[in-house]
């Protein structure tokens, strides 16, 4: 087991290579410069900047002198925010993304099991369909438009909540429900569905089916024997729907104002800030690794069979 | 036990006493006035050599004071560190007087401070962004940038402390209110030897503006407050600036509606409509023209007839009221009416005379025309833009133009390269003359996108840079402007653009709209 583990880790090293690898040099196609402007700065203003940021240097030595101070866990200086470095940048958002996803991701969870549990239970009546029917919306409605719309009525309408911001502003913690619920909403849902069909399936085993026969009560059956064999798919689900959480708020960092990494990935996109789009793509690129790589070892103690492979 | 009843209430009496006079005293004091605006994007830098952009501007205006500021009603100089000035006879050489003023650390500016701050944005090593704005000015200073020249051949100097002296590259007569442009800032050099770049930090950070710089959360807000020790503080009136970078403007808008914030500086397209009916939602003329820049050097349009066709057989009184929506006011001239220098006419909206030109090159009703590109960066407003000018060009002429949409960066970079036939473009007066929308347009400048060449234009546009201010400088310009819009038809200018603002005027003075969209801070007050 131990072994599997290693090597697991270690497999990690070689993909973060590629990926920044790739990364840099796909983001040099991209056409457009850091410094491409609509007033177009003359020539000579060009060249100094290029000089500065190194720029001017063959591909392969910008390359080469980017890995060593990424080895040194040094992301260079933003092109676009200069009074910091990406450094500063990820260090001050990070946690506001992380924060941010993981109060969704509960949310998502508690709720998700809960609905999905009472529909697998209470299977073809008003409680499943209406448990149900909402988690068929929370898939197919996307978050830029639940986003919105909760602004419109929550804030605009009803006036029982601010518009936006976070939680570091006066209206402090309140400003977390809007983007909660959005960022939740779909992960809700499929937690919602994915407990309620592997709930019916344990329900339906014979092993249950032993421990009504025991005469056991329903509720002890559900919550000792049912809950824990229907558990295994959500927990295996929660490793990518973490890293799916953190980095996919971007949308809803913008419409809610949240100061998180999102807002910057999109931004230095856009911007072609390559150090600022390498920084976010190797934070969010070590998250969803670390995730898999984690899923993998809860899978290996779950079913031994795996570390043998 | 009645003792300790007794010591009970006394006890009690003189807590909710303390608590009311405390509640006494916080009415007594008086709350603090917060202006807090939608700032655009998240700010690039705060250092006035690094930045470039509207955000960073309004941050720039309440952190730091150049040689003068900008007034709000007119945009135009206004004493801020120089107290007065005077100008050689030739008009090249300013002299100006500064005031006794320091750092808000206590470290004095003098003559030198601006000299130092200067050369270091010029220096080629700092890679200013904006330094080819003072070096459009200031003698030696292209030089300086281009590291042909050393330091000394930049016409700037400390003749004492207070005395500061600017020699001009020719007789500019909009050279005053350029000098508050913040690529002529200064910059605490003690303070940046000290701490590197990091220094415009909130714990490093020293400034002379009328605010200091209190908080700054990126992609949250920046705080300033109100500084004692500018020299102008007790004409000071708002407490502290909130700068929100919200980049979009559906929140932005829903926040001023909701109150949250008291000036959000556009209304999203498609509620420009109802936002037009709110008292609140003020537009204005904008020193800025929306054109379309037809590469010169692509066939057919290499031939003047197609391109003055192409601008005649466009009807943009339709396409401000149809598309634009918000009051642009059509235009066939690059250069928007300003004091003095009215509008000029152009090649406006005339059919016949569109389809004769067009028949005279060889393309009788569009017959043998090719199909070429409208290049236009993603946005509504744009696409919608071109829809009707395409719709137009069939209508009027008979020709076929199909549409192609690039993300912003590569749209640029396509521009930058020439790879395109016909292109939108906007461009926004950096200051109150005609020069600042003509002298791009001279041969092998780099904003010449369409790549026009005619010696005649580019001798026009040198001869003005010579001569005074007056009627004989602004003809020189309209001759230019007549030959690159009129004559040759280098390009395509469609309308002026307005601003439009959403802020309760009934509550806040000292902001005023003007052709530059300048809102200083140091100036706004609550009514």
């Amino acid at each position: 087991m131990i072994k599997y583990i290693l090597k697991r880790f270690l497999g990690m090293i070689p993909t973060m290579f590629a990926i920044i690898t790739i990364g840099f040099f796909l983001i040099r196609l991209a056409p457009g410069g850091p410094f491409d402007q609509e007033k177009k700065v003359p020539e000579q203003v060009m060249r100094n900047i290029e000089a500065k940021y190194n720029l001017d240097k063959p591909l392969y030595q910008q390359y080469l002198m980017y890995m060593g101070s990424v080895l040194r866990g040094d992301l260079g200086p933003s092109y676009k925010y200069t009074d910091n470095d990406v450094n500063f940048y990820i260090s001050n958002s990070l946690p506001n993304s992380m924060l941010l996803g993981s109060i969704s991701l509960l949310v998502a969870i508690i709720l998700g099991v809960l609905v999905g549990i009472s529909s697998a239970i209470n299977q073809n009546s008003w409680i499943d369909y209406t448990g149900m029917s909402i988690a068929v919306i929370g898939i197919s409605v996307p978050t830029f438009v639940v986003g919105p719309v909760l602004m419109y009525f929550l804030a605009l309408k009803w006036q029982l909540l601010p518009t936006s911001g976070w939680i570091s502003s006066s209206n402090g913690l309140k400003t977390l429900i809007m983007p909660v619920i959005t960022l939740s909403f779909p992960y809700f849902a499929t937690i919602a569905r994915l407990s309620r069909a592997s709930v019916l399936e344990v329900l339906r085993s014979s092993y249950i089916r032993t421990a009504y026969a025991k005469g056991l009560r329903s509720s002890v059956v559900i919550f000792k024997h049912v809950l824990k064999g229907a558990m295994l798919p959500i927990v295996s689900y929660l490793g990518p729907a973490f890293a799916g959480i953190i980095t996919g708020s971007i949308v809803i960092e913008t419409i809610f104002r949240v100061p998180g990494l999102g807002k910057f990935f999109v931004q230095s996109a856009l911007n072609r800030d390559y150090t600022l789009i390498m920084g976010v793509l190797i934070v969010y690129s070590l998250i969803l690794i670390i995730m898999n790589f984690v899923v993998d070892v809860v899978y290996a103690f779950l079913d031994p069979r795996i570390s043998y492979r | 036990m009645k003792k300790n009843l007794l010591f009970f209430i006394v006890a009690l009496m003189t807590v909710v006493s303390s608590f009311a006079s405390n509640n006494a005293e916080e009415g007594n004091m008086k709350e603090p006035v917060v202006f807090r605006l939608i700032n655009g994007g998240e700010p690039a830098s705060l250092d006035p050599a690094m930045i470039q952009g509207v955000p960073e501007n309004r941050i720039y205006q309440s952190l730091f004071e150049g040689l003068v500021a900008y007034d709000y009603e007119t945009a135009r100089a206004i004493p801020g560190v120089a107290q007065s000035w005077t100008v050689s006879d030739d008009n090249t050489v300013y002299t100006f007087k500064l005031r006794q003023t320091s750092w808000n650390d206590g470290v004095a500016i003098t003559a030198q401070t601006f000299v130092d701050s200067w050369l270091r944005e010029l220096d080629p090593n700092t890679a200013a962004p904006y330094a080819w704005f003072p070096s459009m000015f200031v003698k030696g200073a292209a030089e300086y940038n281009a590291g042909t020249a050393g330091a000394e051949a930049v016409g700037v100097k400390a003749i004492d402390d207070y005395t500061l002296e600017v020699t001009l590259v020719g007789p500019l007569p909009y050279a005053l209110d350029a000098f508050a442009h913040y690529s002529f800032g200064i910059a605490p050099l003690h303070t940046i030897a000290e701490h590197g770049d990091s220094w415009t930090n909130v714990d490093k950070i020293v400034t002379n503006g009328p605010y200091k710089l209190k908080e700054w959360v990126p992609q949250d807000k920046l705080v300033v407050e109100k500084d004692p020790k500018y020299w102008d503080a007790k004409n000071v009136k708002v407490d502290q600036f909130v700068y929100l970078p919200v980049e979009d403007n559906n929140t932005g808008y829903s926040m001023f509606l909701n109150g949250e914030v008291d000036w959000m500086t556009t209304v999203p397209t498609d509620r420009m409509k109802e936002g037009l009916l709110r008292d609140d939602v003020i537009v204005s003329p904008n020193l800025a023209t929306y054109y379309y820049v037809i590469n010169n050097k692509v066939e057919p349009l290499t031939d003047v007839r197609v391109r003055k066709a192409l601008s005649m057989s466009i009807n943009r009184t339709e396409l401000t009221e149809r598309i634009g929506q918000a009051g642009q006011i059509p235009s066939a001239a690059m250069v928007p009416t300003m004091e003095g220098y009215p509008a000029l006419e152009g090649n406006t909206f005339n059919v016949a005379e569109a389809k004769k030109l067009l028949a005279e090159a060889g393309y009788p009703n569009g017959e043998g025309f090719p199909v070429l590109p409208i290049l236009y960066n993603t946005s509504e407003g744009h696409k919608k833009m071109a829809e009707f000018i395409q719709a137009q060009w069939k209508e009027n002429l008979g020709i076929d133009v199909t549409l192609e949409n690039q993300e912003w960066k590569t749209f640029l970079s396509s521009k930058n390269q020439h790879d395109y036939s016909i292109a939108r473009s906007g461009w926004g007066g950096d200051y109150q003359d005609p020069n600042t929308f003509l002298d791009m347009f001279v041969t092998g400048a780099a904003m010449n996108d369409m790549q026009y060449e005619n010696p005649e234009y580019d001798a026009l546009i040198e001869k003005a840079a010579t001569m005074k201010a007056g009627a004989a400088r602004f003809e020189a310009l309209r001759e230019a402007e007549s030959m690159l819009v009129e004559r040759d038809q280098a390009l395509i200018p469609l309308y002026t653009y307005v601003k439009v603002n959403c802020i309760d005027l009934n509550k806040w003075g000292g902001w005023a709209p003007n052709v530059l969209d300048l809102h200083p801070p140091r100036q706004i007050y609550k009514k």
